[in-house]
């Protein structure tokens, strides 16, 4: 029995902080929905939702149960097995990232020994991530990219030429703006030397002026043009451009799956910000947080955590602004601005940031 | 535990590549391919090398098989029909597997036959410092040739697919009917193009 509790418990750990991580992004992700129709009612003049709840605060659940009730139609001639996997691919690519995310400091002022059967000998030190990888940065990277399969595919099966449409356009886009987007991120990477998110926010921590957005400003600029393109927003949403393309690739789904489109879409939203936020923002770091409270404390890690939430919602915030702000690209403006400018500019970041580093570090 | 893993990993990888191979349709057959590179990637993880397994999805399942995908969806091409012509092909590709199982059993063979080597986490071949320090000292040449390869194929991809404007084609027809010596096949070209 009490072996079995010892082979179990670190799954239990582990499976409990998901659920958590699973439940808190998802309210975030929902609760976006909710500013991006606020602030661009506000935008427009107009006062946005307000009847469900007060101040419209129901109207994500009231989203959700509209979603669940709606009749769920399926194309007749449409690629089945493909036409449902589709959403699965999108949603389940969206939330992957999540476990490397880093959410705050480790605390390591707590001894866990108290704990029954022994469980917490010898801990001392409870990371604020899932799953500490040496490569999160490749990770968030990857796993974002094979989530364009969904809208590929989903774009594909519906036999619907719009959806066709919609789908051949993400595939390209993404596949442009991947390129400068993982450019973007090298000076990061070289400037702190690891992979690790940690260890990215470690080598930012000090001052606010150790924040890479300092010295690598050309590579934040891309970075956040690319991460508009990657997440299919406004001014890039070209694949699903509703004036050309009815919705897109999503233009057949109907019901819970489109809104397994509609939270990846979110989601990804999310981890771009996230990703902005560790690598020029400084993640979790808070100047003069250390002088309160003692390092490795709970309160220490829970504002360090609150910082890095408010950090996120400020990239958030970008994101609603500019979609009501920013009018749509055209598809061949927007190849030409990915492969003729962004890139290159990407590139010759990268090349400026080796040779300073090299020439500092002789 | 590992060997569970490993067990339903390169089970997940058969199960894909022989759907890849059974499937007639091209696109199903490129999914199938993205699920090897999937479990290809869980297995190099439980081999301690996390930096390979990001890049074979960042690269192979990310890069290279979307633009597979691409072009499938674009062409939209019909089921692949069973060509009973080409049945010598049958004979080749056993052959070839033939040697494959035997290569297999030899590795088999030369593995079982060394002392085992623990793995050590912090120190293995999978660790990112350790590539990138073997990859520009010990290995700086080939990799040096493998990017000038690159680079060739990238020149190469560019030239074929440009697309040359109206005074550039004249000029190359001209000059090819200048090397063929035929000066009165130099107007119909002009029409034709």
């Amino acid at each position: 029995m009490e072996a079995a509790i010892k082979t179990i418990f670190p799954f239990a750990v582990i499976g409990v902080a998901i659920l958590l991580a699973f439940q808190g992004v998802l309210m975030i992700v929902a609760y976006t929905v909710l500013a991006e129709r606020k602030v661009l009612g506000w935008i427009q003049g107009r006062i946005g939702p307000n009847r469900v709840g007060p101040w419209g605060v129901m109207q994500p659940f009231a989203d959700l149960l509209k979603f669940i009730f709606k009749e769920d139609i399926v194309p007749d001639k449409s690629t089945k097995f493909v036409y449902y996997l589709a959403p699965i691919v999108a949603l389940t690519c969206a939330l992957l990232p999540m476990v490397v995310y880093p959410f705050g400091p480790a605390i390591t002022s707590v001894d866990w020994s108290f704990l029954p059967y022994g469980l917490g000998d010898g801990i001392r030190r409870l990371p604020m991530t899932i799953a500490q990888i040496d490569v999160g940065v490749l990770f968030i990277l990857g796993v974002t990219s094979v989530g364009v399969y969904g809208i590929a595919l989903a774009g594909w099966s519906s036999n619907n030429k719009y959806s066709l449409m919609g789908g051949l356009r993400a595939s390209a886009q993404l596949i442009s703006y991947e390129l400068a987007m993982g450019a973007s991120v090298i000076g990061v990477v070289i400037l702190a030397g690891t992979l690790d998110l940690n260890g990215i926010i470690t080598a930012q921590m000090s001052s606010p002026f150790r924040w890479f957005i300092i010295p690598q400003f050309i590579g934040f600029v891309v970075f956040l043009i690319a991460a508009f393109a990657e997440t299919n927003r406004v001014p890039f949403d070209l694949p699903e451009a509703e004036t050309e393309l009815v919705a897109g690739f999503h233009t057949e789904y109907s019901a819970l799956k489109f809104a397994l489109f509609f939270m990846a879409e979110y989601v990804n939203m999310f981890t771009v910000s996230v990703l902005g936020t560790v690598l020029f923002l400084g993640g979790w770091y808070i100047p003069g947080l250390s002088h309160i409270f003692e390092v490795g404390t709970i309160p220490y890690a829970l504002f360090s955590h609150i910082g890095f939430l408010l950090k996120i919602f400020a990239f958030l915030f970008l994101y609603i602004w500019v979609r009501g702000t920013m009018p749509r690209f055209r598809f061949d403006q927007l190849m030409n601005f990915g492969w003729k400018f962004l890139l290159p500019v990407a590139l010759v970041n990268v090349i400026f940031t080796i040779l300073i580093v090299y020439f500092l570090n002789r | 535990m590992a060997s569970a893993l490993f067990f339903l990993f390169a089970g997940l990888a058969i199960a894909s590549a022989i759907s890849l191979v059974y499937h007639r349709n091209p696109l199903y057959s490129a999914i199938s391919l993205i699920g090897v590179f999937i479990a290809l990637s869980c297995i190099y993880v439980t081999l301690a090398a996390p930096f390979i397994a990001a890049v074979q999805i960042l690269i192979y399942a990310g890069a290279i098989m979307v633009l597979v995908v691409f072009v499938i969806m674009l062409l939209n091409l019909d089921d692949d029909k069973p060509i009973n012509r080409l049945q010598y092909l049958y004979g080749i590709g056993g052959g070839l597997g033939l040697i494959l199982l035997v290569q297999t059993f030899f590795i088999f063979y030369a593995v079982s036959n060394k002392p085992n080597q623990y793995i050590k986490t912090d120190e293995t071949v999978g660790n990112t410092l350790s590539i990138g320090s073997s990859m520009y000292t010990q290995y700086l040449l080939p990799v040096e040739m493998v990017g000038i390869l690159l680079l060739m194929a990238v020149v190469g991809a560019v030239i074929l697919a440009r697309r040359l404007n109206q005074p550039q084609i004249e000029l190359l027809v001209d000059n090819e009917l200048e090397r063929r010596g035929d000066e009165e096949g130099k107007e119909d070209y002009r029409i034709k193009y």
